[in-house]
């Protein structure tokens, strides 16, 4: 079944929109409110949009629910990992060893207020980044999957 | 009678609450060393301008932590509920269901 002309269209138009926002959310996630969990459900909210829009079938060709599921668990992986690698510091599991050191994200930042800058935060721009991914794939992926069993019932019918 | 009994519940819980809210001083938490801290000390110990983040991802990192492997083990029942059978599987269920007739018989 297909939608009416305005909600097609509209689907053509948003979608970069919100896919943008969804990114700026998650990579601002440690200057600006928002972060990985929020970012991620807005980049979910851009591909939801094209989802209902159009019928489930053209996008189920379209999009890789393998890859969608693997880089689901990819992120969550990688966000053990980079909190695992705070042993190789001699520091204790989850501990922030990117802070104040001459590495990417590592500027000192002092106590008050200032302009933000993004190369500061430590590990939380990366925890940000891969939980963002890890919600963003996981969100379409749960709705492809309610999406097939809907479609399932009304063939039977 | 009944809507008197329904509605005095209605009134007591109103009362209560109005209570409750009046005599609390919102905005002026009784403990406030834990605050002060997280705020002084955020920008310095973490680098991140969001304090709210801050305390998600790295003084409260476990339960972070825990909650995207929620997400993980949500999406993953989600998977096992709708997933669709394969060939083996579906004869298997269809037998499963002949049998059952059968039994029931």
């Amino acid at each position: 079944m297909r939608m009416s002309k305005i909600v097609t269209i509209t689907a053509d138009l948003l979608p970069p929109f919100i896919l943008a926002f969804g990114l700026y959310v998650i990579a601002h996630g440690h200057l600006t409110p928002g972060g990985g969990f929020q970012g991620g459900a807005v980049t979910a909210t851009g591909l939801l949009l094209m989802i209902v829009a159009y019928s489930y079938k053209d996008i189920a060709k379209a999009i890789r629910q393998d890859r969608f599921k693997l880089y689901e668990s990819l992120g969550l992986i990688i966000v053990i990992g980079v909190g695992y690698i705070a042993f190789l510091y001699g520091a204790t599991f989850f501990t922030n060893w990117l802070v104040n050191t001459p590495l990417p994200f590592g500027t000192y930042v002092p106590f008050g207020p200032n302009p933000g800058d993004l190369n500061t935060g430590g590990t939380m721009p990366l925890y940000n980044i891969f939980v963002g991914v890890e919600v963003f794939c996981g969100l379409t992926i749960v709705v492809l999957y309610m999406l097939s069993g809907l479609e399932e019932g009304e063939g039977s019918s | 009678m009944r809507t008197i009994t329904k509605v005095i519940p209605v009134i007591i819980l109103l009362a209560f609450f109005m209570a409750m809210a009046a005599s609390f001083d919102f905005g002026r938490p009784f403990q406030t060393a834990m605050d002060d801290y997280f705020i002084e000390h955020g920008q310095e110990q973490v680098g991140t301008n969001n304090i709210v983040t801050t305390i998600v991802f790295d003084y409260r990192g476990f339960d972070t932590l825990g909650e995207a492997s929620v997400l993980l083990t949500a999406v993953l029942g989600v998977g096992l509920l709708f997933r669709r059978f394969s060939k083996g599987e579906e004869d298997e269920a269809a037998e499963e269901e002949d049998w059952q007739e059968v039994a029931e018989r």
